[in-house]
Order: C-alpha cells, then sequence, then structure tokens
C-alpha cells in the first residue's frame, strides 16, 4: 500500500514539529513549528480517510485548516505586539508571568 | 368579670409597652408614674372582682374550651388561645398547651397579694425613685415583672408558669442590676439569673418527666393523674421542681443569689425580693401537692430543707451590718419556713404564713428604704441609731412590722408562724424524722428572728445617732406617697392574720377561714394531714383526751413566746443597756463570730469548689483552643504554604518550559490510556 508509510512520516513531521517548538526560542520559528505539527496531524488524517474510504477525515482537515490560519493571525498579531514593546521576537524574554 | 381573667396580666403588660416606648422620649414623669400604677390598680381591681365571683361559681356557665367552670373545686379555667400544638408523645398523649389562666383559691391568695402589695409598692416608688435616672426604665421594668408574675400566678399548665417563672426572674436580673455602671449590682444581676438558671434547669426536666408519665402538662390534668404514679417517679419529680422552686425562692443551697440582689433598689427588694417572686418557689410546691403527696420523700426532703434553711439563714442574720442584708437573710429564713409548712403537708399553712409574710417584709423593706431616703443612702446599721425621733412614721410601722415577723400575739406573723410549728410537731413521716425537730428547729429560728430583728430596730432608731453631722443635717420623714403604702401595709400586717385565727384561741369557734377558703385546692392534702395528726394520737399522746391536743397547742405556742422572749431580752440586752456584750462575746468565741460574720464562708466555698474550679476549665479550654485547635489550622496554613513553595518552582513565566510540561503530560497521558 502506497498509504502505508504515511503514517509514519506524519509522526516524524510531528516530532520535528514539537521539539521545534520546545528547543527554538524565536517566536516566528514556534509558530512555524506548531504549524509542521498541526499539518502532520493533517497528514494523518487524509491517508487514514483515503484508506477506510471515508469522508470524515477531509472534512476534519478542513477544519483543522481553518483553526489553524485563525492560530497563526492571532499569533503573529501577539509576536508584533511583543516586538514593538520590547524589541525582541525571543519567547523566552516574555516571562512576566511568574511567582 | 371571670372571662376578663386574661386582662390581669394583661394590663401590666400594657403598662410596660407605653412606658417601655414612650417613656424616654415622650412620657413626663406624673404619666409615668400614672401608667405605671394605673394599670396595676385595674390590675387589683379586676383581681377583687373575679375572686369575689369565685364565691357563687353555680351562677357562672360554662363555655366549652373557653370558660370552664368546676364549682366543687372552687376552679375556672380561661382558655384564651392555643399556644403550643405539639405532635404525639411515646405514651399516645398529644402534646397541646393552651394559653389558659387558672382561678382557684391558691391562685386567688396569690392574685390578691401580688397585685395588692405590687400596687402598695408602685405608689411608694413613685416617691423612692423621683430622683433617680432612668424613671422610666424603673416602672417599665417594674410593670413587666407585675405581667410576669400574675401569668406564673394564673397560669392552667406548667409550661405557662414557666414563662412567669422566667419572665420574673428576667425581670429581677434587670432590677437588681437596674444600676448598672456599678460593678456590684451588675454583677449581682448576673449571680441572680446564673444561680436561677440552675434551678430553671430542673424545673423544665420536671416537667419533661411530668409529661412522659402523666401525658399532661395542665395542672388540673397533671394532678388528677397523680395516683396512677409510682411514689419513686412522684419523688424523683417532687425532687426536680423543688430543686427549680429552691432556686427561685433562695432556699439552700441556692440562697446564695438573695443577699446579693439587695443592690436593687428597695422598693424592688420589697416587691420582688420579699414579697412576691421569691414566693413562687412556695406556690409552684403548694401548686404540686398531690405530686407530693404521691411521693412522700420528695415532701421530706422539702421540709428538712426548709427547716434548715429557716434556721441557718436566721444565724447568718444576727451579725449583718447591712440593713438591707439583715432583711434579706430573714426573707431567706422565712421563706424556709414556708417549706417547712409545705414539707410537712401543711400546704395552707405555707400559704398564710406566705400571704402575712409579703405584708410584713414588704413593710419592713418599705420601711429601710424610707430609713436609708432619710441617711442619704446609707446603709450601714453602725453608721444609723436615734432616727426614732426624726421618722414619725416609719418608725411605728417598722416596729409593727417587727412586732408581726417576730410573731407577738394578736399581729399577723403570730398566727401563721404559730400554725406551722403546730402543723410541724404534729408531722410524722417513715423516715424517722420526727415532727419534734422541725419544731424546734423552727421555734429556735423564731427567737433567733426576733433577736436580729430587734438588733436592727435597736440599732436603727434607738440610741444616740452614729452618722456624721452633714448626714445628721439631712434626715427627714419621706414625703406623703411613701408613708401612705407605709400606713396601709402596717395595718395589713396586723389585720391580715385574723383571717386564720386557730380554734384554740377562739374558743371552739371555727374561724380559721383561710383554711377553710383553701380546702378545696388542698383536700387530698388534708386528708393526709389528718391521718398524721390520727397517728400521732396514737403513739406520743395514748390514752390522752381529746381536749389534750389543745392544751399542748397552748403550750407550744407559751414555748414559742418564750424563746421570742429570749430573743427580745438578749437584743435589749446586747444592744440598748448593754452595748459592750457583743463585742466582748465575739472576742471570747472568735471562731463562732467569723463564722457568722462572713455567712459560714458559703459564698468563698463556692467560690472554691464551684466558680474556680470552673474558670479553671474555662482556661484550660482556652488554652486549649488557642494552642490545638488554633494550632490544627495554622499547621493546614503552613502544610499549604509548603506545598505551593514546591509548585511554584513550577511556574518560570516561560512559555516553552510549559509547553515541555504539556507534552510530557500527553505522554503520560497516552503511555496511561494505550
Amino acid at each position: 500500500m502506497i498509504t502505508s508509510f504515511l503514517p509514519l512520516v506524519a509522526a516524524v513531521l510531528f516530532a520535528i514539529g514539537a521539539i521545534g517548538v520546545l528547543i527554538r526560542r524565536n517566536a516566528i520559528v514556534i509558530l512555524m513549528c506548531i504549524e509542521l505539527m498541526l499539518n502532520a496531524v493533517n497528514l494523518t488524517f487524509a491517508s487514514y480517510a483515503y484508506e477506510l474510504r471515508s469522508m470524515a477525515g477531509h472534512v476534519f482537515i478542513f477544519f483543522v485548516m481553518t483553526v489553524a490560519a485563525a492560530e497563526a493571525a492571532v499569533g503573529l498579531g501577539i509576536v508584533i505586539a511583543v516586538f514593538r514593546k520590547r524589541q525582541s521576537a525571543d519567547v523566552d524574554d516574555v516571562n512576566l508571568m511568574r511567582w | 368579670m371571670l372571662s376578663l381573667l386574661y386582662l390581669i396580666p394583661l394590663l401590666p403588660l400594657a403598662g410596660f409597652v407605653i412606658n417601655g416606648l414612650l417613656g424616654k422620649r415622650f412620657l413626663p414623669k406624673w404619666a409615668i408614674s400614672a401608667v405605671a400604677c394605673g394599670t396595676v390598680l385595674l390590675a387589683f381591681l379586676l383581681s377583687l372582682g373575679a375572686v369575689f365571683s369565685l364565691n357563687n361559681l353555680d351562677s357562672v356557665a360554662s363555655v366549652r374550651g373557653v370558660l370552664e367552670v368546676d364549682p366543687a373545686a372552687q376552679r375556672v379555667t380561661l382558655t384564651v388561645a392555643q399556644w403550643l400544638a405539639g405532635g404525639t408523645g411515646a405514651n399516645g398523649a398529644v402534646f397541646t398547651i393552651p394559653w389558659g389562666f387558672t382561678l382557684d383559691p391558691l391562685s386567688a391568695v396569690m392574685l390578691l397579694v401580688v397585685t395588692g402589695v405590687g400596687f402598695l409598692i408602685h405608689v411608694y416608688s413613685v416617691g423612692y425613685m423621683a430622683h433617680e435616672e432612668g424613671y422610666w426604665r424603673y416602672f417599665a421594668y417594674l410593670n413587666l415583672f407585675m405581667s410576669m408574675m400574675l401569668t406564673l400566678v394564673l397560669g392552667s399548665s406548667f409550661p405557662v408558669m414557666f414563662v412567669g417563672w422566667e419572665g420574673v426572674g428576667l425581670c429581677s436580673y434587670l432590677l437588681i442590676g437596674f444600676d448598672y455602671p456599678k460593678d456590684s449590682a451588675a454583677d449581682a444581676g448576673r449571680k441572680a439569673f446564673i444561680v436561677n438558671r440552675i434551678g430553671d434547669m430542673a424545673f423544665i426536666l420536671a416537667m419533661s418527666w411530668i409529661f412522659a408519665s402523666l401525658g399532661s402538662l395542665g395542672f388540673t390534668q397533671a394532678m388528677a393523674r397523680v395516683g396512677k404514679l409510682a411514689p419513686s417517679a412522684a419523688a424523683g419529680i417532687g425532687l426536680l421542681l423543688f430543686i427549680g422552686a429552691c432556686g427561685k425562692s433562695a432556699q439552700i443551697p441556692l440562697y446564695v443569689w438573695l443577699p446579693d440582689a439587695m443592690a436593687g433598689p428597695t422598693p424592688v427588694s420589697a416587691l420582688i425580693h420579699a414579697a412576691t417572686m421569691v414566693t413562687a418557689g412556695v406556690y409552684m410546691v403548694c401548686r404540686c401537692s398531690a405530686l407530693y403527696l404521691q411521693g412522700p420523700a420528695a415532701l421530706t426532703v422539702v421540709a428538712v430543707v426548709g427547716a434548715l434553711t429557716a434556721l441557718l439563714a436566721a444565724t447568718m442574720a444576727l451579725r449583718q451590718n447591712d440593713i438591707k442584708k439583715v432583711l434579706a437573710y430573714s426573707t431567706v429564713s422565712q421563706l424556709g419556713y414556708m417549706f417547712l409548712a409545705a414539707g410537712v403537708g401543711a400546704f395552707s399553712a405555707a400559704i398564710f404564713h406566705l400571704m402575712t409574710h409579703a405584708f410584713f417584709k414588704a413593710l419592713l423593706f418599705l420601711g429601710s428604704g424610707s430609713v436609708i431616703h432619710a441617711m442619704s443612702g446609707e446603709q450601714d446599721l453602725r453608721k444609723m441609731g436615734g432616727l426614732k425621733k426624726f421618722l414619725g412614721v416609719t418608725y411605728p410601722t417598722f416596729l409593727i412590722a417587727t412586732l408581726a415577723i417576730a410573731g407577738i400575739p394578736g399581729l399577723s406573723g403570730f398566727f401563721s408562724k404559730d400554725e406551722i410549728l403546730w402543723k410541724a410537731l404534729g408531722h410524722e413521716n417513715r423516715y424517722g424524722l420526727g415532727g419534734t425537730w422541725f419544731w424546734i428547729a423552727g421555734v429556735a429560728a423564731a427567737g433567733l428572728t426576733t433577736f436580729y430583728m430587734f438588733r436592727l430596730v435597736f440599732l436603727a432608731f434607738f440610741g444616740e445617732g452614729r452618722m456624721d453631722e452633714e448626714t445628721k443635717h439631712h434626715i427627714h420623714e419621706s414625703p406623703k406617697v411613701m408613708t401612705i403604702p407605709l400606713m396601709v401595709l402596717a395595718v395589713l400586717s396586723v389585720v391580715g392574720g385574723w383571717v386564720g385565727i386557730p380554734k384554740s384561741l377562739s374558743f371552739g369557734a371555727d374561724l380559721n377561714r383561710f383554711e377553710h377558703f383553701l380546702a378545696p385546692v388542698f383536700e387530698p392534702a388534708a386528708a393526709e394531714e389528718a391521718h398524721a395528726a390520727a397517728s400521732l394520737a396514737d403513739g406520743s399522746m395514748a390514752g390522752h383526751e381529746a381536749g389534750s391536743g389543745m392544751g399542748l397547742e397552748y403550750l407550744l405556742m407559751l414555748a414559742t413566746l418564750g424563746a421570742v422572749a429570749v430573743g427580745f431580752v438578749l437584743a435589749y440586752r446586747f444592744y440598748r443597756s448593754r452595748p459592750e456584750i457583743p463585742q466582748r462575746l465575739a472576742g471570747r468565741f472568735p471562731t463562732l463570730g467569723n463564722l457568722l460574720a462572713n455567712k459560714y464562708y458559703v459564698d468563698e466555698l463556692y467560690d472554691a469548689i464551684l466558680v474556680q474550679p470552673y474558670w479553671r476549665l474555662c482556661d484550660f479550654l482556652s488554652a486549649f483552643d488557642k494552642k490545638f485547635i488554633d494550632g490544627l489550622v495554622n499547621a493546614v496554613g503552613a502544610f499549604t504554604e509548603v506545598c505551593s513553595q514546591f509548585i511554584k518552582l513550577f511556574q518560570t513565566g516561560q512559555v516553552r518550559r510549559y509547553a515541555l510540561w504539556f507534552m510530557l503530560g500527553a505522554i503520560a497521558l497516552l503511555w496511561y490510556l494505550v
């Protein structure tokens, strides 16, 4: 089956995205990594939807894409606001909310 | 008239409401006095009317559920409203308490004494309190007291009586502490209230027991069913009721509050702590006479406590220097007499003495109030003397009251005291405690009473004045509004006893109208008494003629008079002709002297065995609360803080750190689920 390796690809993509979120400090890159994770999920949906001949997975992909677009818009907005405030896009600099 | 019975307690209550709400701001003094005295006078007139219509009950028609008339028992019960309607008891009895008032010969006597003497004292107070702060407050409390006392007397069931019982206790507390900015007055009020609580607790327990075993709390119904009660149960109930009576009527061991209660204004001492409230216990015991006769053990306890109180309180009065304290111990002692009478089954004698005592003791207190008034507030007998020539009305009336309480023949106290002593001697019980002992205690108390009363008279009215010049200059007889009640009470103190003249003194004519009047209430008691007298005749006086009983009665009267004479002569020698004797005696018997002067150290004893341990318990509980309970609460707080110290380490503010934990959490969850 041509699709049998696709979940594996998706898992690798997801892991790359997750590790990126954890180790990168630039907010833009973190947002990009989140996109990567979301698209890994989308890939999983698509491959299983194809395999199981079900439309539900495809529909879910569109939902995820919509949410991801909204998330990217809000996330970039926050990044810009933060950058204007402190001339930095480093998430470790944004640490006012602590004890 | 009888259907207006409910107005008798209600009128003074209206006076209380008017004076209490409007007295401070809107009413002038004359209006306050008019409302206070007027309502009590109306209550007195209504009582007179009601008592007189008790004579021809046959013409009064019963109204079912409202006015129940029992001509045979001379009893009328007026039900105003349903009060408590509870469930069904374990024995199937339905718990319903109507708000009812009963008028029978017993409550009639109390009714007339309370409203009559109460009215005189109200009038007297107008003069006595004229210059005091809180005039409206005083009369409002006094009216509330009258209302509660009348509820107590007229109540047709134990709970209604208990309402009055608690109400008079409250008024007693309020009026003892009338001068509340003074610590001593406030403390005395609290002491009276707390000591009374002990008795009230027993009263409540007795009520519960009565309902559980007799199925009703109405006097008429409960007393009618007393016969089916086991003697031990009857004695148990009787003892609990008697503990209640001990608290209210200041009997050993709960008498300690009454001497302190003298911190209240003097008319209050006359009304509440001499004439009416403190006799409520005697009234209650007499009201339950059938119950007590069913449990004779309780009756014996009543007699023993009464006799002991009569004797010991009389000795405590011997060395008091406060004019009101002497009278206070005298009251305790005379109340002991009444309980002695009730305890030997002579209930009508107890009520008789209650009535005469109300007259002469109210007079003594009001007279002492007049003396204190004249002395610019001085109460110490050692600083009085020679007041005879200044107080033209107070002195003779006070002397009459003294003669009456001493039991000089012809005055009221003689007849009632004589009847009690005669009944006490004739008393026999199954505990081998012969009436002779009761009689000896009574006669000794009579002698002591004469001694301390004449000591008071000699110290206050005779000899040289020992007050300072300033006070001496101000001595004046009290205004008419105070002296007229004194005169009325003096007349009553003389003639009050004439309603109960014993057979032996009326040449065989049956003039003891008082006993006949009360007979419908105490019929079973009378039967028991006759039995006791018969057994006495069988035993100690076997073989004598019936007339010898009368000869014995003369002999007893002579013996009592002898004791009285000894008391008088000793008082005369000690405080008139040879004033150095008391000092010498105190020097010779220092232990006894100190014992008497300090009232047997009973207050100190109570302090040591009750109050101090209680304080220590409180200290312990306070420490327990502060150290243990608070410690527990603080430990919880400290634990929470330690935990949060640890957990707050996670809140770094770094989003990537949160993401890491989030992810680890997600992995852990997956691990767990899959």
